[in-house]
């Protein structure tokens, strides 16, 4: 134990070491070749034209290279591979494209995606609005949302053992230590299997991420309420609106943009869905999703990088337009304040 | 202004409302918490919510025999305990029986006759007395069946077999190995980037931006299979095994940036312009401006990033299983716990107890910065990966 602790350390220290020597070497190295102190002024105002010249590459180089490397590069690859067999070799056209469109995994798993997109993304926002509302008027209401935020911290495993022990399942007439079967026993219901429960499953799966990306909602929405003028809602009361008015008149107008931000991030997140699905079910029982699919695919049993990359390509597609739409409202929202 | 204090009964259904949300919410990690610290018997035998009370256990126990008689008055006497012993266990006795069909037969404190004639009594303490007109002839006395109330228990003993000997405590170390350094370097490299994008004259920048912002879409199973094909040929041309540390920091690093640029740059291409301009005039370098002015006026944004960057990676399971290897020296916490999922499925005291020890470090950090979280969280509705 010490020894791997010892070894972690000298890891660490080398790894952020190297990147900190790179820019103070790289930087003391520039000053030294071209010194901005020259013995005369011709060749000091020469150096500091280079050193001016060459710095700004310093600084952006290894960011260029990585997002080249990791970003750039992969992304053509993919596309490249998805044209092409399964081991790479073999140009097929849009062959993968067309196997997904008949496949029968492939339409199950558009189908499931397309289930959780209609779900998610609406109840984690329509519960966040609620709770920020809500909590708005608490004297405790900070407490609570971080209680309702916390699972935000939480990694996809961790929430899966969390909740594969709420759905936890013994045979009937057993004692139950997953509290959902144990409320439907107390209320007289036969204990069911949550997670293979055909169709119904994908919707135990998709609580999780309610669980986990309604606090999300809850802290952007809550913090767009706050910035609703005090006085329109006091209006609203003068003029003997009641509290629902007031919530879809005057609230839900005013902070629409950002509710629609929230609505989209967590669609982003949705088509992306990919560890809870594998945590909790492994893909079985038709619970299958597009990203899953994908690594399934490439990495276990499949094995065919041009099918992988061809579903890989179309969760890009599909999250393009929503990320660009998201963008361009943050760039705008920036440059409104 | 709306009132915050008051007792209408709107005021109170909405607490109530809150709390019953709250309540919702908070129970599934309860009951992870709470069933960590359980005994492993009991995390099978009974729902954690019951655990807070105490609950009633049939135990069985035998009566001493004659090698501990004592005579008086003409009638022979065996006192002992029933919580004493090899299967010892402590808490209250309600109620006992001499048959095992009916272990609650008799209140604790009450006396009993026996079909024998011997007279038996046994308090709630435990304790018993068993007394007898004739002498005891048998090596050891009859069977007792009881039901014990017993106080809730709790233990670290899962915790310590999963740090120990379950390999969590290694990937804990191992995660702490891939978080640290993947969250330190593109803080680093990002904010040297920003730095260039936003106040150094250089060509393409606008170009360069562009690129950069529209990185944010990339989804990040796109990059898998190509840059592990890479990761193999760069593994094999230069002779080194293709799943390293060095590996997974860069990956993290290359996922984490754009992201961290777009940030960064926003934020400190915001800071005023004097500030810069004079620092320029006094005959600095922007490698010192950038040490000396930038990065300590930019440090709510590099906090931000780095708990955002953190619990990212300190949360990934993709990035993980795919970049490192699955031996006991690289494998980390998420990929642990999935490997657990897998393997010991149905032993709870595990699962239970390693899933609290992955969550204990984000949470700690999520409770300790949350005002920093929660900047970087709403700046990072826009990121991709």
């Amino acid at each position: 134990m010490t020894a791997q602790i010892l070894y972690a350390f000298i890891t660490v220290i080398l790894g952020v070491g190297g990147c900190f020597g790179y820019f103070y070497g790289s930087n003391w190295l520039l000053d030294k070749t071209f010194p901005a102190n020259a013995n005369n002024d011709a060749s000091a105002v020469r150096n500091l034209r280079i050193q001016a010249n060459i710095r700004p590459w310093l600084f952006l180089g290894p960011a260029l290279l990585l997002l080249t490397v990791y970003l750039i590069f992969p992304v053509i690859q993919t596309l490249w591979l998805s044209f092409h067999d399964r081991a790479g070799d073999k140009f097929v056209g849009f062959a993968n494209y067309t196997w997904a469109f008949y496949d029968d995994q492939f339409r199950l798993s558009i189908f499931n995606n397309i289930l959780w997109l209609a779900v998610v993304p609406a109840l984690c926002t329509l519960m966040g609005l609620i709770i920020a509302v809500l909590t708005d008027r608490l004297w405790w209401g900070n407490l609570a949302k971080s209680l309702i935020f916390m699972p935000l911290a939480i990694s996809f495993v961790g929430a899966s053992v969390i909740w594969k022990f709420v759905y936890d399942y013994r045979g009937e007439g057993q004692q139950q230590i997953g509290i959902l079967n144990a409320i439907v026993t107390y209320f007289g219901g036969d204990p069911q299997v949550w997670i293979s429960l055909p169709f119904w499953n994908n919707f135990f799966l998709m609580a999780i991420l309610v669980w986990i990306q309604t606090g999300f909602a809850t802290v952007i929405l809550a913090a767009a309420l706050r910035g609703i003028p005090e006085d329109t809602l006091e209006a609203a009361t003068i003029d003997g609106a009641g509290p629902f008015k007031i919530f879809y008149r005057i609230m839900v107008p005013q902070i629409y943009s950002t509710i629609l931000v929230v609505w989209t991030t967590i669609t982003v997140l949705v088509l992306k869905i990919f560890d809870i699905v594998l945590t909790m079910t492994n893909s079985q029982w038709n619970t299958s999703v597009l990203a899953n699919l994908m690594f399934d695919w490439m990495f276990r049993g499949g094995g065919d990088f041009g099918r992988g990359a061809a579903i890989a390509i179309v969760i890009m597609v599909a999250v393009l337009p929503i990320m660009i739409w998201n963008i361009r409202q943050a760039n705008a929202e920036q440059k409104g304040h | 202004m709306l009132k915050r204090f008051s007792l209408e009964p709107s005021r109170i259904a909405l607490n109530l409302a809150v709390l019953f949300i709250i309540a919702l919410w908070t129970f599934p990690t309860a009951g992870l918490l709470i069933s960590s610290l359980r005994d492993k018997n009991d995390i099978a035998a009974s729902g954690w919510w019951t655990a807070l009370a105490s609950a009633d256990v049939n135990k069985k126990g035998r009566l001493k025999g004659m090698a501990d008689q004592v005579e008086k008055d003409g009638k022979f006497t065996v006192s002992g305990n029933l919580f004493e012993g090899a299967d010892a266990v402590s808490g209250k006795v309600s109620a006992y029986g001499t048959k095992v069909q009916a272990p609650g037969a008799n209140a604790a404190g009450s006396a009993v006759t026996l079909d024998n004639g011997q007279t038996l009594q046994v308090n709630g303490d435990g304790s018993y007395v068993l007394s007898s007109p004739t002498a005891f002839t048998e090596e050891s006395g009859g069977r007792v069946f009881y039901i014990a109330s017993q106080p809730p228990r709790f233990t670290l003993e899962n915790y310590q077999t999963v740090l120990f000997s379950e390999g969590i405590g290694r990937s804990f170390i191992n995660s702490l190995t891939v978080t640290i350094p993947a969250t330190i370097i593109p803080i680093l490299i990002a904010a040297f980037a920003a730095y260039a994008l936003a106040w150094m004259k250089l060509p393409f920048r606008g170009l360069i931006i562009a690129i950069i912002v529209g990185l944010l879409v990339v989804p990040l199973q796109m990059s898998l299979i190509p840059l592990l094909k890479l990761y193999n040929a760069a593994g094999t041309f230069m002779g080194v095994p293709s799943k390293t540390y060095l590996g997974v920091w860069l990956a993290h690093t290359g996922f984490g940036l754009p992201f961290a640029i777009y940030l960064l740059r926003s934020y400190i291409a915001g800071l005023p312009k004097d500030l810069i301009e004079s620092a320029q005039i006094d005959g600095a370098n922007d490698f010192k401006i950038f040490r000396r002015v930038v990065l300590p006026l930019c440090f709510p944004a590099l906090a931000s990033f780095a708990i955002f960057q953190f619990l990212w990676v300190w949360n990934d399971l993709l990035v993980a299983i795919v970049f490192l290897g699955s031996g006991p020296d690289q494998l980390v916490l998420t990929g642990k716990l999935n490997a657990l999922l897998g393997s010991r499925g149905g032993n709870w005291e595990i699962l239970t107890a390693s899933a609290f020890v992955t969550i204990i470090v984000p949470l700690t950090v999520f409770f300790s910065l949350q005002r920093y979280f929660v900047r970087g969280l709403l700046a990072g509705s826009v990121k991709g990966g």
